[in-house]
């Protein structure tokens, strides 16, 4: 039967880029993104070492403004972004009523009434139909531009010389996680120093019409510089190594923002209800049923989502993202463990197809960039 | 496109036989599929596989596949180089990126697997 579509797939504005350059492409979050290009590991490497460029396009853009914004923000959320300075940026999550996770996100303030919340792909629709609901009665108007933004990243140590003589944003100026308003290649474009990659780097929102012109520039201004386009599969191998959590595998429904280790975020004193504020408060006094944890697999194989962690014959957990971790050279892993099992130097074990193969709790992050001297 | 000396299996691993020893890896589109291997898993030696059971693992940065035998027999030697080398498999998967030496135990199972045009045909419609 035709005109009945199960679900859409949506394709970035710069797949035709990508299939030029020999991307492999897969079905992520409802979109047809770019995998790898020359290889994960080839890109990884870059990222960590010069540069690398990331087409994000499938994440959610979601505007909310009006003179209530902030207030119902922070009735929403589980922080509270009427702290943010304007120009500036704080990581948030989604809450449900009973403290579940429906989506991590980044919360920027682009003026006293104007906010851009960025969600994930697959949560996009969620977080917007919540977000209309949730702002319901106040005066602030939600802008799902989801569909009609791009989002391009340049990640790494050479970034702001790539990006640099692109742009009138002051670069120097701009501190992490804060957002400037500018030009990129003469192109109107929000620039915000976050990334999702444990290096120092730039992600910048276009109108999604804009965004070929913009990657091109930025594939121009990398050259000599050692820059690579890199698809989601090195963007997971640098997230893992950087300790940071991926919506689907270390968040969901079933977990907390204290389990995930997240609890900093969460504001119980902000001073006004939000949903999953009971439920949290519950968390924060009585502490977490699990808890997040890295692994370093000391034995040899890889741990692999879904394995599961046991300390001697007691069942504890399972991992729940695993890689053969490309800077560090050995297999590294995060995992929900039993909050006793939880300290670093703790030996468990994972079950890597019918063996146990022991695996040591360690500190996140795996990776933390060398400062600049 | 595939070298003409080898049998295939629809799985993605290649053979060549001389005499009644077999030697086993995958192919160059299975290699490239998988993307980086950082991680191959071989039985050891004088341990017996049987045709088309899976005899390892291999695993790139992204995701674990299983490894089927193209023939069965008797392990005589695994690569044992791959374990600091897992990478040979993606730059040389049909020479230094091999993985078993089987002593063949039924020649006649050469029969069941694919010509090297037939696993071209597979790999061109996949």
């Amino acid at each position: 039967m035709t005109g009945l579509i199960d679900h859409e797939l949506h394709e970035t504005p710069l797949v035709e880029r990508h299939r030029a350059l020999g991307a492999k492409l897969i079905e992520f979050g409802g979109w047809l993104m770019p995998l790898q290009y020359s290889g994960i590991l080839d890109e990884h490497r870059a990222v960590r070492e010069r540069a690398g460029l990331f087409d994000l396009s499938h994440m959610g853009e979601l505007f909310v403004e009006g003179p209530e914004a902030g207030r119902a923000l922070a009735a929403a959320l589980v922080t509270d972004p009427r702290a943010l300075a304007v120009g500036r940026a704080h990581y948030s999550m989604l809450g449900a009523p009973d403290g579940g996770i429906l989506d991590d996100l980044i919360v920027y303030r682009l003026a006293e009434e104007r906010f851009l919340v960025v969600a994930n792909a697959a949560n996009s629709r969620i977080v917007s139909d919540a977000l209309a609901e949730r702002l319901a009665g106040s005066r602030a108007v939600l802008d799902d531009r989801s569909l009609a933004m791009a989002l391009i990243a340049v990640q790494g140590r050479r970034s702001v010389s790539i990006l640099g003589p692109l742009t009138d944003v002051d670069l120097a100026g701009l501190k992490y996680y804060a957002i400037a308003e500018g030009k990129v290649a003469g192109i109107p474009a929000l620039v915000a120093r976050t990334g999702y990659t444990g290096e120092d780097g730039f992600e910048i929102f276009v109108e999604s019409g804009r965004s070929d012109e913009l990657w091109a520039a930025l594939i121009e201004s990398g050259q000599g510089q050692g820059m690579l386009p890199c698809g989601l599969g090195a963007r997971d191998t640098l997230r893992l190594e950087a300790g940071m959590p991926l919506y689907g595998n270390e968040l969901d429904p079933g977990t907390n923002p204290f389990e995930a280790g997240l609890g900093r975020v969460v504001k119980l004193d902000k001073g006004l209800d939000f949903v999953g504020r009971a439920a949290l408060e519950k968390v924060a006094r009585e502490g977490p049923a699990k808890r997040l944890v890295g692994l370093i697999v000391r034995e040899r194989g890889i741990a692999r989502s879904g394995y599961a962690v046991s300390n001697g014959d007691r069942q504890t957990g399972h991992v729940t993202s695993g890689t053969q971790s490309p800077t560090l050279g050995v297999p590294i892993a995060m995992a929900y463990v039993a909050p006793e099992d939880a300290e670093p130097g703790t030996i468990l074990a994972v079950e890597i197809r019918g063996q146990k193969v022991a695996a040591e709790v360690v500190p996140l992050p795996f990776y933390r960039r060398p400062r600049e001297s | 496109m595939v070298p003409t000396d080898l049998r295939y299996t629809k799985d993605h691993e290649w053979v060549r036989v001389e005499d009644d020893v077999a030697t086993v890896g995958i192919t160059s589109y299975a290699a490239d599929q998988l993307g980086d291997i950082v991680f191959v898993e071989l039985p050891s030696q004088g341990s017996s596989v049987e045709q088309f059971a899976t005899f390892g693992v291999v695993e790139s940065v992204k995701a674990v596949s299983d490894l089927y035998a193209p023939l069965g027999g008797e392990v005589i030697e695994a690569n044992t180089e791959l374990s600091s080398k897992p990478e040979l498999v993606n730059s040389d998967p049909y020479g230094a990126g091999w993985m078993l030496r089987i002593r063949v135990g039924d020649a006649g199972q050469l029969g069941e697997l694919l010509q090297p045009d037939a696993y071209d045909e597979l790999t061109a419609t996949s």
